[in-house]
């Protein structure tokens, strides 16, 4: 990245973006992705992952244990549906605050520390949340089976509401389930989006991207590193805490195991893939992570058969056999090859591929310095 | 006093097992300078190694006995594992110590593990950030768990422990207490002496061999080593595929203990780095004793004394104590000054 | 006026005393070289103005404000920049954002949380670091990565980021140190065309080419005491210090 794009571009990045996400159901039909439940997942996961991409992408700063605020906002979307009524829209503002407040006291103690340090910390709170609401905090979390909401709970607003049927929430008599799911979640993340939008050309984002850079210069710059990444963790702790009420409002249900530190190296896995740092990889590696885990787990050696009949017979059953072992079961092995692979191959992600592709294609015009970070002398 | 002298013994196997996975994650981060997330799995590897011996040495072989009848009806099946119809008793007992007898195929498989991973893949990364070796490193430990996944299937695999240590010594009443008040089995303590016994070995190793000064030397100054004209990178597999071995090792004694599944390598990765962090980055004798005393702390911390009053500590206690000591001694309890903190 | 005066300062590390009874009063809108021979302790000194150390005893003071015990950033808003012997940039940002964020600092102090408003839209801001980069004529590059410019070009951008904060003291670790001579003569250039500012600068040098071209009043340290202290005039005749840093030689 040299000059930042102009307002301009920028404006017209995020229509093309918008009308992306909302036409997701017209261009994703055709290599199977056009269904709502997992349209709804990429939003969620899209939104999850652009907020995580603000604390990493900018600061620098790995987090891993961002898990624990989605299960925070989950929890406290279901338990808003519990209260307040089903309407989605209180449950989401009070999971962004419940995931803020409990960003705050998380941030405050683990930015103390840099590096792997603090790597180690946000994991040992986010294992240390996910242990308690297994056991001490069953109350409040359901344990095991995790928490949903029931016909008897008071929902101060709509109690009276609903008679009958599977419980879903609902915003102004629209059913959060299928389409208006889905929308309801494109919106958010389309918001969500612009808002990080936002951040990265501010006078705020340059102060991370700065405190990723050289933290010494920055003090003797006259900043006081410390607030700006707390704002960022806590910023992208809220982003974590509506992805995890959005996760509820088809299915109010919370579980204990959304918090688990295997979460929260999926989110990581979703930055990387798709470009730590950059506004549009992310979402895009969600999206592409959602969609193995959709399309590729529901493979199995009959599609396959189909997929290579092609094949002369000698080759067919040992290409299906191999391939078999990367899809159905197998496809969080193709998640961990593709993990390795871009780590070692492409540490820019996806989005840094592409530059490269179009660097190939503009080689004339002399692109000027690219990516070098500073040398250490 | 009796309680208290049971709950340290239960500790101390547990702690028996962070302490090897801790020493050997200190082992390559002091030398190599890698974070290595997927020792987890190394250990994991380890526990199926004596998985498929097992596996190997009861393949059975089935005679169908027209003359006997089952209470069904059906005709009779005699099962005879391979191993016994093959050597007789000898047979019969390598089937007994299966779990024991299978270091001896952890140990090479081990070392060729470690060897392939560090020449294949980590020596790549010695340059590059610490966060790209915890990702690569982490996309490898999900492979190696998937593949596991794949060929054992998700479920745990319950191992047995000799006949000879299976029970449980009631060493309550040989120390003079009351009977049944102190009763520990006897496979634990003979996990926690092999940890012992490794972890006395390691040292001894890196302390009496010229080998082990040079490994000493360089997790000291680096730099410095390399310049000497000493072929660091050599040595750095070598440590590398001993930490690998370590770790199998840790792995396949515990499977009486814990029936070993697939993700059993994560779970023991996560608390091992919190021991290392406890124990002082970089620090041998940090994550050894770091290694115990949290194992300690979270059997005490599961009595039911201390749960009434503080419910849930014994889920918490080691991210707590991890989370204090980062704060109140941030290198650790033996941490040296300058490990990573750039 | 005196801008900085230094009192009694010790600094011991273990059993080696680094700054023994340091005495210093800088004037305002001078240049004041700190001189002596390696392991003398100047940049210990340099480092308990800026936050990084923290004297034993003694009393540094910068104005009316006592700097120990403040923090790195809390010293560089009471008016301290300070230029590193290893250039401390942000190497993996453009070097118009390099200038803009001290800028940025200078305005709105050591914490704003502006996440709205496009950093490139301020005006004020956006001038006033094209400006510097004018004055240190890295103009045409501004929106190369500040990590692929030559060392020489680093030191000037450095600079760049202490000046465009307007400090009321400038520290200078060796800011020619591995120069070449014309790169070297560049700088002194560029320094002396930063003295017409008014700006009070420390410098801390080796090169007594430069000390003797810049500097209005030079401090000499041995094993952590002031030994000397004077003009460029007094200091070149003065034989104790001849002895102590030069061995003898004459200048």
């Amino acid at each position: 990245m040299s000059a930042t794009p102009t307002p301009t571009r920028d404006l017209l990045m995020f229509v093309v973006f918008a009308a992306a996400v909302l036409t997701m159901p017209m261009w994703l039909a055709p290599i199977g992705a056009g269904y709502p439940d997992l349209l709804q997942k990429f939003a969620i996961y899209g939104l999850f992952a652009t907020g995580f991409n603000l604390l990493f992408g900018l600061t620098g700063y790995l987090s891993f244990g961002h898990a624990a605020f989605l299960g925070v906002g989950s929890y406290t979307a279901v338990w808003t549906f519990k209260l307040l009524g089903m309407n989605p829209i209180p449950a989401a503002i009070m999971a962004i605050a419940a995931s803020g407040i409990f960003a705050v006291a998380i941030g405050f103690v683990s930015l103390r520390r840099s590096g792997i340090y603090f790597s180690i910390l946000t994991l040992a709170f986010a294992q240390m949340s996910y242990n308690l609401a297994y056991s001490v905090l069953t109350p409040i979390t359901n344990g095991e089976t995790g928490l949903r909401v029931l016909r008897s709970d008071p929902r101060l607003f709509d109690a009276a509401g609903q008679g009958d049927g599977p419980l879903v929430s609902t915003l102004f008599g629209i059913e959060m389930s299928g389409y208006p799911g889905f929308y309801f979640c494109a919106v958010l993340l389309i918001i969500g989006f612009f808002i990080a939008q936002r951040i990265f050309r501010s006078p705020f984002g340059t102060m991370l991207r700065a405190v990723k850079s050289n933290q010494n210069r920055m003090n003797y710059t006259g900043l006081n590193p410390r607030p700006y990444t707390l704002a960022a963790f806590v910023i992208s702790g809220m982003y974590a805490g509506l992805a995890g009420a959005l996760l509820c409002i088809t299915d109010p249900l919370a579980g204990a195991e959304r918090m688990q530190w295997t979460a929260s190296g999926e989110v990581v896995l979703m930055t990387i893939l798709g470009g730590m740092g950059t506004l549009l990889g992310p979402i895009l590696g969600a999206g592409l992570i959602k969609y193995f885990e959709n399309i590729f787990s529901a493979f199995n050696e009959q599609t396959l058969h189909r997929i290579f009949g092609f094949l002369p017979d000698f080759l067919e059953t040992p290409v299906v056999a191999i391939t078999s072992l990367f899809v159905g079961e197998g496809w969080q092995l193709t998640l961990g090859v593709l993990f390795m692979l871009i780590v070692i191959f492409l540490p820019g992600g996806i989005m840094e591929g592409f530059s490269r592709i179009g660097r190939m294609f503009r080689r004339s015009s002399g692109a000027k310095g690219s990516h070098q970070t500073a040398p250490a002398e | 006093m009796d309680v208290f002298l049971l709950q340290l013994l239960n500790g101390l196997d547990k702690g028996g097992a962070y302490a090897l996975i801790a020493l050997g994650l200190t082992l390559i981060f002091g030398t190599l300078g890698v974070v290595n997330f997927a020792h987890g799995a190394l250990f994991m590897l380890g526990a199926f190694c004596a998985v498929s011996f097992n596996k190997l040495i009861t393949l059975q072989k089935i005679i169908i006995d027209p003359t006997k009848t089952t209470a069904w009806g059906t005709p009779l099946e005699v099962r005879t594992p391979y191993a016994e119809a093959m050597f007789g008793d000898f047979g019969q007992w390598l089937v007994n110590y299966s779990v024991p007898v299978s270091i001896v195929l952890a140990i090479p498989v081990m070392l060729i593990i470690g060897f392939v991973m560090e020449r294949g893949l980590i020596k790549h990364f010695y340059n590059r950030p610490h966060a790209d070796q915890i990702l690569v490193t982490f996309g490898l430990a999900i492979v190696l768990q998937e593949v596991i996944k794949t060929l054992f299937g998700a479920n745990p695999i319950p191992q047995s422990a000799p006949d000879a240590v299976r029970g449980a010594a009631d060493i309550g009443a040989m120390l003079g207490f009351q009977a049944g008040a102190i009763v520990y089995p006897w496979w634990r303590m003979v996990y926690l002496l092999f940890s012992a016994a490794i972890i006395a070995g390691v040292f001894a190793f890196l302390q009496f061999t010229t080998f082990g000064m040079v490994v000493r030397a360089g997790m000291a100054d680096r730099e410095t080593v390399g310049l000497l004209g000493i072929n660091i990178e050599r040595r750095f597999t070598i440590v590398f595929a001993i930490a690998a071995v370590v770790a199998g090792l840790a792995g396949v004694m515990y499977t009486p203990i814990l029936p070993p599944d697939y993700h059993i390598g994560m779970e023991f990765l996560v608390l091992s780095f919190v021991v290392v962090v406890v124990g002082g980055m970089g620090s041998l004798p940090g994550a050894v004793a770091a290694g115990f005393l949290l194992g300690i702390l979270q059997s005490f911390a599961s009595m039911n004394e201390v749960k009434d009053v503080l419910p849930g500590i014994d889920q918490i206690i080691i991210y707590l104590v991890a989370v204090v000591i980062l704060l109140v001694r941030p290198r650790g309890l033996m941490g040296r000054r300058g490990v990573m903190e750039n | 006026m005196e801008i900085l005066k230094v009192q009694g300062v010790n600094k011991a590390f273990g059993g080696l005393r680094a700054l023994n009874d340091v005495n210093l009063s800088v004037e305002e809108g001078t240049v004041h070289a700190i001189i002596g021979p390696n392991g003398a302790g100047k940049s210990t000194l340099l480092n308990c103005f800026v936050g990084r150390l923290i004297p034993d005893t003694g009393s540094v003071m910068f104005g009316n404000t006592s700097l120990i015990g403040l923090k790195a950033h809390e010293i560089n808003q009471a008016g301290v920049s300070r230029v590193f012997q290893t250039p401390e940039i942000f190497g993996d940002l453009t070097l118009l954002e390099n200038i803009m964020i001290p800028t940025m600092a200078r305005r709105d102090g050591e914490f704003a949380l502006k996440a709205w408003g496009r950093v490139d839209q301020d005006a004020e801001i956006r001038d006033r670091s094209m400006h510097m980069l004018e004055d240190v004529g890295l103009a045409s590059k501004k929106d190369m990565i500040a990590g692929s410019l030559s060392r020489g070009d680093k030191r000037r951008l450095e600079l760049a980021m202490c000046l465009v904060q307007d400090p009321k003291l400038l520290l200078l670790d060796e800011p020619t140190a591995g120069m070449s001579r014309a790169d070297t003569n560049n700088t002194i250039d560029l320094l002396k065309r930063i003295g017409e500012r008014g700006i009070t600068k420390i410098v801390i040098e080796h090169d007594m080419h430069v000390v003797f071209s810049l500097a209005n009043k030079i401090s000499v340290l041995a094993q952590g005491t002031v030994i000397a202290e004077g003009t460029p005039q007094e200091i070149k005749g003065d034989p104790r210090v001849q002895e102590a840093y030069l061995g003898g030689a004459h200048l």
